[in-house]
């Protein structure tokens, strides 16, 4: 298998992540696109660390996972707080800022 | 001479680089992964969302271990699927497992154009990766020598010990503001048993427990409400949710009948059945204990009951 192909479909769940964090209406969700997103990336650094027969793809993707994993800890706790507040988890509903 | 020799390392590399039964698996997950990906986004409870995503990333972690990558598989499985995504359940369950997206669009055409954006996206990519002169991928054999986990090591102690250091930096601040993100300050004082008491009584509501469906009525299903003692149904003893139901006078129109009275008839014939049933056990039992002298008794009672009946 060449790397075109892992990349092809790094590309693909990549955009559907995207697409994801467009459509949906629940923060929950959005986050979880996100990380779609982070995992598809990752998946093109380990595809890249094999076409170049180097470990630092390998090296990069692992970083990517400890600063995904970070962020997820930290966003649920503000998707936490907010349902607290207002009892809603939806992105429309967060739109303070706005006016 | 170092063209052929580039040539001879990129074929020992290709021959290193083949792996039996690569491209079954290659295409069995991609085919898994973007199916679960667009059940993902396409799925309208988020439970089902956050399972779909548990497939896609099982799948990638079977990718990376096709791609001579075993430690992050094993860490995208511990990581991913086993942290992160139970992470994600947990906060769903304290949101609550039933929400689900509202299909309102608060942009108009906000679908419609996103789609057309992520063809495009996808289409850019494409084009991308066609334009791009990949070659074939010199495989992992000679850095994977001494073992895939021992060369990141070395590589993540030497080469970025400064990025690895600054990470653990990154995970203190992460656990700290989640703790500081979590933490309710409580600004008034616990209420006491006492202080609860008296506010269920001062509020001058029905401070014992409500009635219990079922009570007195000719039925005892949950959703039949209890009878008060002057005949009317109680409101207070169905529950809410279920007394919105709407389909529960269908289910119930054999047990009440079309009319009233016909309702009431069909009680008055099930009551007479059962005295009558009950005036032959007596009349049996008057056969057997013949000559006593209470034998009169149980008659009496039933046909007490059948003039009440009538």
């Amino acid at each position: 298998m060449s790397p075109g192909h892992y990349l092809a479909l790094s590309a693909i769940l990549f955009t559907i992540g995207a697409l994801g964090v467009l459509v949906r209406r629940n923060a929950i969700v959005v986050f979880m696109c996100v990380e779609l997103m982070l995992n598809a990336t990752n998946l093109a650094f380990v595809s890249f660390s094999r076409m170049h027969g180097e470990l630092d793809g390998q090296i990069i993707a692992f970083f990517v996972m400890v600063v995904a994993a970070a962020e997820v800890v930290v966003g649920l706790a503000i998707i936490m707080t907010i349902f607290r507040t207002r009892r809603s988890s939806s992105v429309d509903d967060a739109n303070l800022l706005k006016y | 001479m170092s063209a052929s020799l580039a040539a001879g390392h990129v074929l020992a590399g290709q021959v290193a680089d083949k792996q039996s039964g690569e491209p079954f698996f290659f295409w069995l997950l991609a085919a898994v992964s973007v199916c679960a990906a667009l059940g993902m986004i396409f799925m309208r409870k988020a439970v089902h969302s956050a399972l779909l995503l548990a497939t896609v990333m099982l799948s990638l972690a079977a990718l990376y271990a096709l791609q001579d990558a075993p430690f992050l598989a094993f860490v995208q499985v511990i990581v991913y699927t086993g942290a992160v995504l139970m992470l994600f359940l947990f906060v769903l369950m304290l949101v609550g497992v039933s929400s689900t997206d509202s299909l309102v669009e608060t942009i108009r055409g906000q679908r419609l154009w996103a789609g057309i954006g992520a063809l495009g996206f996808v289409a850019l990519l494409a084009a991308g990766l066609g334009n791009a002169a990949l070659g074939d991928s010199t495989g992992l054999k000679a850095a994977n020598a001494d073992g895939n986990v021992i060369g990141l090591a070395r590589l993540l102690f030497k080469n970025y010990v400064f990025a690895f250091e600054a990470t653990s930096a990154l995970l203190i601040t992460a656990a700290l503001g989640a703790m500081v993100l979590a933490h309710r300050e409580r600004v008034e004082p616990k209420p006491t048993q006492r202080d609860l008491s008296k506010g269920r009584f001062l509020s001058g509501d029905h401070p014992g427990p409500l009635p219990g469906p079922g009570t007195y009525a000719r039925h005892n299903a949950v959703d039949m409400p209890a009878l008060l003692p002057d005949g009317t149904p109680s409101e207070l003893s169905v529950n809410p949710i279920i007394a919105a139901r709407t389909d529960t006078v269908e289910r119930h129109s054999d047990l009440l009948g079309e009319t009233e009275e016909e309702a009431a008839g069909q009680d008055v014939a099930a009551v007479r059945a059962v005295t009558a049933r009950a005036e032959d056990a007596g009349a049996e039992s008057r056969v057997v204990k013949a000559g006593t002298q209470a034998a009169g008794g149980p008659a009496a009672g039933t046909d007490a009951e059948g003039e009440a009946g009538q």
